[in-house]
């Protein structure tokens, strides 16, 4: 799963404007407002998903966890962040031996 | 010597220097190779490490990096003439800011994109990590100290400017909310911004406010640090998109467009240079212009914060590492550029230079106050504003300028308050670091002089540690081209330099300080000189080791190998 870095797009300067008049000014305005506070946004929501991927997974860490059960439909999901979660954190290989991600 | 041909020459000297210098550097000092793994390749993570356009990556460099420093400082300079603080700006952007911003983006992409701090610690040694936290603190302490003051100053000296500062707050609430509940779009937002900026800046023209001469028992002056201090506190923990991302956006397009009125007046009234090319009647009290000069203008010259941004952010951020002479060197030349225009408006924007001589009648009188007078003037002639407006205008643009740079110092320094506070083994809030921080910056700002008279003073602290900072980047790049057996002689020789100069003007200001009897700038002052001399001691042993170290570890080239290798193995980035 890819995730884009654009963190929040303000409503109105998105693709459906596109085909707007000036699509090159917008692109600047855009750029202008939301380029600076990309790498915020998009570390809010990464923090988030972690939180996410740590519930998913807690069984796995060792943490016992009541709603393991019904998260086991998540796991396919996380898998690919799980990757992404452990290069991270400087990683190299899975860290848990039942994902071998890598 | 008219206004024009001095910005001319200054601009071919700096563009002659873009265009020869870094081709030099890139080619045979830092060797940038546009087949190099960048961090950004391979650590993307969709966060910190993104490929980005070198344009758009230049964009987001300079913006970080431009702040209202490079007006004040040559504001405040040009007391020894224009010619000083001209060729200082000039030749601090190709010769020492140039090499300074690229070096620091190269010794981090080499270095997986770590920042400063991290590199210190694996350069100079495990002391050298808390060294930076030392140096960074002290570096934003004197940031958010002197901005108060000059915001204050300005908000005092032109009432006119009151209206129209804290009403682009309330526009910039509103903004955010408009974007974000989707009431309009970005480009309709933005027109309605900026007019209502300018009626605001209108309606100010016609109201000033001023504060009666004391609140609460406090002086004016004194009285705005405070409120701008709370502002600053509050706008810092507030969430980015509800007031800085839509603040920091409507001021970006004022300064867009005030930039555009003062140089088509520039152009249009094309006034001459009243101010002596070389003051020999410098006021009484004045230092010396070797070495203050040099630490007056930090930012326009060469400025250590650039360093942290180039570390920081930007390293992680590059598509290619050729990209490191446009990103890391024009953006030194954006920064020079910025501070020969107010070279100009504080040298040309006069009458007669008696009336310049009045207005810079002390050390640190003229500061962005005659920015903003001789600025005006210029407004004034070009386009035929009447004479008050474009005086509002141009101490708006200034404040929203400084008060952008407040903000984020504030922010930065709760971070730095934060790890500090982790290295002492606490763990800090965000609330408590903020009120720590902001407690610091006000108490250095009173403890200078209780009405902000003394908080000119600082001003050539800040530019103090801004230059230590600058020493202590070009070290570790020193360092790593000596690993390598390349030609270090680029950074040495500014390195040199600029400690030199750092230290004889730190000697200086004790003496200013001890004889005023200004105890707390003269103990702060002490702190810095052992931070330098810290500097000095560990980044000469470091050098001294260094050919005995061998080859340094060279991360891009190791990734490279390690691709080449192991064909199979080689995607790097993260899905």
């Amino acid at each position: 799963m890819t995730r884009e870095p654009e963190g929040w797009v303000p409503p109105g300067a998105g693709a459906a404007n596109a085909a707007a008049p000036f699509p090159g000014v917008r692109a600047w305005l855009h750029e202008v407002f939301a380029g600076r506070y990309r790498h915020t946004f998009a570390r809010a929501q990464q923090d988030e998903e972690d939180v996410v991927l740590m519930l998913v997974l807690s069984e796995s860490l060792g943490v016992p966890n009541p709603m393991s059960f019904y998260a086991v439909e998540l796991m396919p999901v996380v898998y690919d962040r799980f990757h992404a979660w452990h290069r991270r954190i400087g990683l190299h290989r899975s860290p848990l031996d039942r994902i071998s991600c890598c | 010597m008219s206004s024009i041909v001095l910005a001319l020459i200054g601009i071919a000297m700096i563009l002659t220097g873009y265009l020869l210098y870094s081709r030099y550097l890139a080619n045979k000092v830092y060797v940038l190779e546009s087949a190099a793994v960048t961090p950004a390749h391979a650590l993307n993570d969709g966060v910190d490490y993104v490929p980005t356009n070198k344009y758009i990556l230049w964009g987001h460099h300079f913006t970080s990096v431009a702040g209202a420093a490079p007006i004040v400082g040559p504001a405040i300079a040009v007391i020894w003439g224009w010619l000083p603080a001209f060729l200082w700006v000039t030749l601090g952007t190709v010769f020492f800011a140039g090499a300074h911003d690229m070096g620091a983006l190269w010794a981090s992409s080499r270095n997986r994109g770590r920042s400063m701090g991290a590199l210190s610690g694996r350069y100079i040694g495990a002391r050298g990590s808390n060294l930076f936290l030392v140096v960074i603190f002290l570096l934003l302490l004197m940031v958010n100290a002197a901005f108060a003051v000059v915001i204050s100053g300005l908000l005092v000296s032109t009432p006119s400017a009151v209206i129209p500062t804290w009403g682009a707050i309330a526009v910039a609430l509103v903004i955010g909310q408009a974007l974000y509940r989707g009431w309009a779009s970005l480009p309709v937002v933005s027109v309605v911004g900026v007019v209502a900026l300018y009626a605001l800046i209108l309606l100010g023209d016609q109201v000033p406010v001023s504060l009666p001469e004391t609140v609460l028992g406090l002086p004016a002056a004194s009285a705005w640090i405070v409120i701008l201090f709370v502002y600053a506190g509050v706008a810092s923990v507030l969430p980015v998109w509800v007031l800085l991302q839509p603040r920091d956006y409507i001021n970006g397009l004022q300064l867009f467009l005030a930039l555009g009125l003062i140089y088509a007046s520039v152009i249009i009234a094309a006034p001459d240079i009243v101010a002596p090319a070389v003051n020999s009647a410098v006021p009484e009290g004045t230092p010396g212009m070797i070495p203050l000069l040099f630490v007056t203008i930090a930012c326009g010259a060469i400025s250590g914060f650039h360093g942290m941004v180039s570390s920081g952010t930007s390293s992680k951020q590059l598509d290619k590492e050729t990209d490191a002479r446009f990103v890391g060197y024009f953006g030194a030349v954006g920064e020079g550029l910025l501070a020969l225009g107010a070279i100009v408006a504080t040298t040309a924007g006069f009458a007669t230079v008696s009336a310049w001589r009045e207005t810079y009648n002390e050390f640190g009188a003229g500061s962005v106050g005659a920015f903003v007078s001789g600025g005006g003037a210029i407004v004034q002639e070009g386009l035929g504003l009447p004479e008050t407006l474009s005086a509002t205008i141009l101490a708006t643009t200034a404040i929203l300028f400084a008060a952008t740079t407040m903000d984020t110092g504030v922010r930065l320094q709760r971070f730095v308050v934060q790890e500090i506070g982790e290295v002492m083994g606490l763990t800090l809030g965000k609330g408590l670091a903020t009120v720590i921080a902001l407690a610091v910056a006000l108490g250095l700002t009173f403890g200078a002089g209780a009405d902000g008279s003394g908080g000119m003073l600082i001003w050539p602290l800040f530019g103090t540690t801004n230059q230590l900072m600058a020493g202590l980047t070009l070290s570790i790049v020193a360092i790593m081209l000596l690993r390598r057996g390349r030609n270090a002689l680029v950074v040495m020789v500014p390195l040199v330099f600029l400690l030199a100069m750092t230290v004889y003007a730190l000697f200086v200001q004790l003496g200013t300080f001890f004889s005023d009897e200004n105890w707390l700038l003269f103990g702060l002052d002490l702190v810095i000189l052992v931070a330098a001399i810290w500097v000095i001691v560990e980044s000469v042993s470091a050098m001294r080791s260094a050919k005995s170290d061998g080859p340094d570890h060279d991360w891009a080239t190791e990734i490279q190998r390690e691709r080449s290798s192991a064909g199979t193995e080689s995607s790097g980035t993260a899905s």
